[in-house]
């Protein structure tokens, strides 16, 4: 038998008897930056294949959640921040080997355009509204449009996005890769926590994020062909995803003690329940078999897969987050 | 220069005096501390046997929480200790994730705090707070580089052992046997 007790100093609540440091904020963060790397992943890939006018809700309508998430995903990191009066400090540093910070400025890069790609599609956006019964939509875009040629700047920047859309393209389908990946370095960067301690996580991340972005197009879109092309991504990124986490298990598994000890939380212990049969059984399989209905010509509505996989995302970063503090070298 | 620590664990009888001297002498406010005492027990009654841990930052060589640092708030000083610059951490809490050993708190003005083995008395050559108050005398400290050194004579003459060695962090706070 072996025991460790605490006799004195350390009985701070977020560091015993696990560190418990990151709480919501950081999971939502996580799935937020995937979200919007989806998006703009597949925006800007039909982008550069030149279906712009065959698929408006990819590569234009869908592109007005990116900055709206981006946004809120800042406020819960700057509010997660317990030196919050310093977080200026975090702009005037770029460290390579800190995810933390490398991260930061890629989504700060990645905000910026990802405001000025929707801007520049005003006009093709409002006639989209009105054409699709949205006309409240469209009478809120032409006040921001009206507004926003008041301003002085920005016109010019739109105009400049417009022009030149194509290697911004280019540029954005790269960063919304590094973003998507950064996801999840940023958790596997800690080599103090085994549950986090693997190359496999940013991969991981990144299919898990573009397949929340499929999903949430597909919900968007009016167009059936459209819906069906999405359908058939997320499928296959789903069966991606699934051999990512029996990668991630087996090399767990086969790993360093501490690596075995923390995959145990998932095979048996308290996390079993939550990871597959809530992530995996309904964020995963129930979406994909839905959508196979669907595809075969069963009417299932399209909301219910895209809402599965969107929730089993946030699910699984919470879940990874949370297990990743409680792993640990020690004991 | 590499600054290091030794504590043996034949000697230590867990009193937690150094957490008191820590407190005191570095200002950490009621609650928290930056170093600790751990009791670690094994065996089966009526073969018990006990020994006693003080812990604290280990001053890695190898140091992941300085990597995770988006600001370089965190960073290592001559003799390689590890400190935190309080006006430059945004409270990120990214070293406190990255540290294998959990020496790293929230101050409650929302920096992260830590131990610095005392570097504004090392400097002067005085030893940190917590090994000159030890009242078995169990902990040694001093330059790595320096053969004469109390911690390199200790380290010469006993067994020791480091904490987590398999985290790579190459810590400096060595537990002779
Ligand atoms: S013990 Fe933790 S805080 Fe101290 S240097 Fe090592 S990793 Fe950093
Ligand atoms: S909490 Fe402070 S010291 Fe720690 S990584 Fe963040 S900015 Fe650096």
């Amino acid at each position: 038998m072996k025991e460790q007790l605490m006799v004195s100093g350390r009985e701070i609540s977020n560091l015993y008897p696990h560190v418990d440091v990151w709480g919501f904020g950081i999971p939502l963060y996580l799935f937020i930056g995937g979200l919007a790397a989806g998006i703009l992943l597949f925006a800007t890939y039909y982008f550069i294949k030149g279906k712009a006018d065959e698929m408006p809700v990819t590569v234009k309508v869908s592109t007005i959640i990116p900055p709206i998430i981006i946004a809120i995903g800042l406020a819960f990191l700057v509010g997660d921040l317990h030196h919050k009066a310093y977080f200026w400090q975090l702009m005037m540093h770029f460290r390579l080997e800190s995810p933390m910070s490398w991260g930061a400025w890629v989504l700060t890069v990645v905000f910026v355009i990802s405001i000025f790609w929707p801007l520049s599609y005003m006009d093709d956006l409002i006639v989209f509204f009105e054409q699709n019964n949205k006309k409240w939509l469209a009478k809120q875009f032409k006040k921001v449009q009206k507004l926003i040629n008041k301003l002085p700047v920005i016109p010019w920047f739109i105009k400049f996005t417009q022009r030149n859309r194509k290697p911004i393209a280019y540029v954005t389908f790269f960063l919304s890769i590094v973003l998507g990946i950064y996801t999840g370095i940023l958790l596997s960067a800690m080599n103090a926590r085994p549950l986090w301690n693997s190359s496999l996580l940013g991969p991981l991340f990144l299919v898990s994020g573009v397949s929340t972005g499929a999903a949430a197009i597909m919900w968007m879109s009016n167009n059936e062909a459209e819906k069906k092309l999405f359908s058939r991504i997320d499928i296959g990124l789903i069966i991606i995803e699934l051999t990512f986490i029996l990668l991630l298990f087996l090399g767990f598994v086969w790993g360093p003690e501490a690596q075995v000890r923390s995959a145990e939380m998932f095979l048996g212990g308290e996390f079993t329940a939550v990871f597959w049969g809530i992530f995996v059984g309904m964020g995963l399989f129930l979406p994909a078999i839905l959508e196979l209905f669907e595809l075969k010509g069963y009417h299932i509505p399209i909301a219910i897969p895209a809402f599965l996989i969107l929730l089993g995302g946030l699910i699984f970063r919470v879940i990874m987050v949370d297990a990743g503090q409680i792993s640990t070298y020690l004991y | 220069m590499r600054y290091a620590m030794a504590l043996d664990i034949k000697k230590c009888v867990g009193c937690a005096d150094c957490v008191v001297a820590c407190q005191t002498e570095n200002n950490v406010p009621i609650g928290f501390a930056r170093d600790w005492v751990i009791e670690n027990g094994k065996g089966v009654y009526p073969e018990l046997f006990l020994h006693f841990e003080s812990q604290r930052c280990n001053h890695c060589d190898n140091t992941p929480c300085v990597r995770a640092c988006p600001t370089g708030a965190s960073h290592v000083i001559d003799g390689g200790i590890v400190k935190v610059t309080h006006n430059e951490c945004i409270g990120c809490g990214a070293c406190i994730e990255a540290c294998p050993y959990e020496a790293r708190y929230f101050h409650p003005d929302g920096y992260v705090d830590k131990c610095t083995f005392c570097d504004h008395r090392v400097s002067k050559g005085d030893n940190p707070a917590c090994v000159s108050v030890c009242p078995t005398s169990c902990m040694y400290f001093g330059d790595l580089d320096d053969a004469n050194s109390p911690v390199s004579k200790i380290l010469r003459e006993r067994q020791f052992y480091v904490l987590a060695p398999e985290a790579g962090t190459k810590p400096q706070v060595y537990f002779v046997k």
